[in-house]
């Protein structure tokens, strides 16, 4: 079974029922299904094929959406870019892919048109939001399709298979360039189906979105919606939480995943009480792990819904939960393996450790992703040999503990990536960028506690004689050339940085 | 250009808005559309406007009707300040 096809069942199946909700538009099965096939049509047309890569470098709308199932109906490869990013990371990901195809809007055109000015790969552009008038005519654009545009085209079937990869989705690791993440159709496929089977989504579901769809976290509520003919309720994000609540409440969500800040954000409302969400069914978490206070506060705000603690990782999507019937047995476990996947923890030299122990957790399932894209070194070390021969598993790098029933409680990570609003944040990538400001000589970032963030980014920061920048100028720079969530929170300005005997910056003692 | 968006334009350039290399933005412009403030940049925007004109930001007046543009945020706080008791 191929992604697309689990969408295209359910759009034969419930052609007329809402599968989006986006800015108070419905956009039911069959309208999206088709506008779908139209746009696969139109990006063969211009000559995309099997297993060429397309960008979707889009705010949350049903254009994102759309740029997805028409990337997969014509056998490509859909590749999610962050709207967030900025020009000289969108030019490495479109670089370093070999992206046919950029999918954006006019809002991020003169990021896409800095990006585009150093990349050779892609030859057509699709943007929506019309055209600026100022633009100069470049004969790789195209305009996204409109809506009740006439006539509808239907692409040519691709001879797809479900080893081909449906998905790269690009990672920070703490060394090293963005990595990535090559996921199949089966490893898609079997992800959405394990996620849905232990949640129970039901067609009749109402799923809030307020998570970037760039974001696989945002991207999946989309793919396990549609697989089970359920409706997204998609907002641009959480930013205005009091109307994203009363969206949410007027469409009757039964459905909320979150991540720590937003629950943060939501349980801050004073007023949270005039929007009650009755339908309230599930609350899932992840990316970052809830506080036992948040985790007693939510329930005590929506005793009505069940919670879901789970931890997952791109490279496979997802890797356990915690049935919600264990949060008051242990509340600060991430639980067990999902179905129809296998994990364990293991030492330094890869033996199978027994319950009550610590290591580094892997993972053996269907939804192990393929490697890094054209990053073998990187990928074996993640991807080693399994039980059977030939095939792989996974290691995390994360190192986690059980319980005397196997449970999994997430003790460290192995590398030093921040994770600040549930983002991943590589320090290395921040430093790197603090180098280009003229006249730092020394630059080290770690994580620090922040209430809302999770953790929050910190930058050390030496100057050369001479130069002199206030924690701001430090930080408007930063947000210049990275996502927002990347760019330091605090900057501390310091003579020079601790190193270790063969003069390497030393973090540790850093705080 | 009133006041109240001259100082809120000044806060944005000096804190979200590096040089001359981010997005240029009309009275009218969305800030999150354009990707001017991010979703936590906009809590620090309430904590300026607190901090500046002295009131309270309720959780029903975060909207973008109020905080999304710099035409929103003058009638808005235009509104805020007449409401309060001593206003200046």
């Amino acid at each position: 079974m191929l992604l697309h096809q689990l969408f295209e069942a359910s759009a034969r199946r419930v052609p007329d029922k809402a599968a989006l909700v986006f800015d108070g538009v419905r956009h039911t099965y069959a309208q999206l299904d088709a506008r779908a096939d139209h746009l696969a049509a139109v990006l063969q047309q211009r000559g995309v094929q099997r297993g060429d890569r397309v960008a979707g470098f889009l705010d949350n709308g049903v254009e994102m959406v759309l740029c997805l199932y028409a990337a997969l109906k014509c056998g490509a490869v859909f590749m999610p870019i962050n709207p967030l990013t900025k020009r000289d990371k969108l030019a490495y990901m479109l670089n370093d892919s070999r992206a046919s195809v950029l999918v954006s809007h006019t809002v991020l055109q003169a990021e896409c048109v800095h990006a585009l000015a150093i990349n050779s790969s892609v030859h057509t552009v699709v943007m929506a939001g019309g055209t600026a008038a100022s633009t100069p005519p470049d004969p790789r654009h195209v305009a996204f399709p409109a809506e009740g545009g006439a006539p509808l085209l239907r692409p040519e079937l691709p001879a797809s298979i479900d080893q081909d990869l449906a998905g790269i989705i690009y990672t920070s690791g703490s060394t090293g360039d963005p990595k990535g993440v090559m996921l199949t159709h089966l490893n898609m496929v079997s992800a959405a189906r394990s996620i849905s089977q232990y949640l129970g989504l039901l067609a009749d579901d109402v799923i809030a979105c307020v998570l970037p769809l760039a974001f696989d976290y945002g991207l999946y509520q989309v793919l396990m919606a549609f697989q089970t003919g359920a409706t997204v309720v998609l907002e641009r994000s959480f930013a205005f939480p009091v109307k994203a609540l009363e969206v949410l409440a007027r469409e009757r969500v039964t459905v909320f995943p979150g991540v720590p800040t937003i629950f943060s954000l939501l349980m801050q409302l004073k007023t949270l009480a005039d929007h009650p969400l009755p339908d309230l069914r599930l609350l899932t978490n992840t990316a970052a792990a809830l506080s036992e206070t948040h985790i007693r506060q939510l329930r005590g705000l929506f005793p009505q819904a069940q919670l879901f603690s789970m931890y997952g990782l791109t490279e496979c999507k997802r890797v356990t939960y915690l049935p919600p019937d264990q949060l008051d047995i242990r509340p600060t476990s991430v639980g067990r393996g999902m179905p129809n996947e296998e994990v364990w923890l293991v030492d330094e030299t890869g033996q199978r450790l027994p319950n009550g122990s610590v290591g580094e957790l892997v993972i053996r399932g269907s939804n192990v992703m393929r490697g890094y894209w054209e990053k073998p070194q990187e990928t074996a070390k993640r991807l080693r040999p399994g039980p059977i021969p030939g095939e792989v598993i996974l290691h995390s790098g994360d190192i986690f503990r059980t319980d005397s029933e196997g449970y999994l409680y997430f003790v460290s990570r192995t590398d030093d990536v921040i994770k600040s609003r549930g983002e991943k944040v590589s320090p290395r990538e921040v430093e790197d960028v603090l180098y280009g400001l003229e006249g730092v000589f020394e630059a080290a970032v770690i994580g620090v506690p922040d209430a809302l963030l999770g953790e929050a980014v910190k930058a050390f920061v030496a100057l050369r004689p001479g130069f002199t920048y206030s924690e701001r100028d430090v930080i408007r720079y930063c947000l210049s050339k990275l996502e927002s969530f990347m760019a330091p929170k605090h900057v501390e300005f310091v003579g020079s940085l601790p190193k270790t005997d063969t003069g390497k910056i030393k973090k540790t003692g850093l705080s | 250009m009133s006041a109240i968006k001259t100082k809120v334009r000044a806060y944005i350039l000096e804190n979200f808005i590096m040089g001359g290399d981010g997005p240029a933005f009309a009275d009218s412009d969305s800030f999150m559309e354009l990707h001017v403030i991010d979703s936590t940049g906009f809590l620090e925007l309430v904590t300026f406007l607190e901090e500046t004109w002295g009131f309270v930001v309720e959780d029903a007046e975060m909207t973008p009707e109020n905080l999304d543009s710099l035409d929103g945020i003058e009638a808005y706080v235009t509104a805020k300040a007449l409401a309060m008791p001593c206003a200046a």
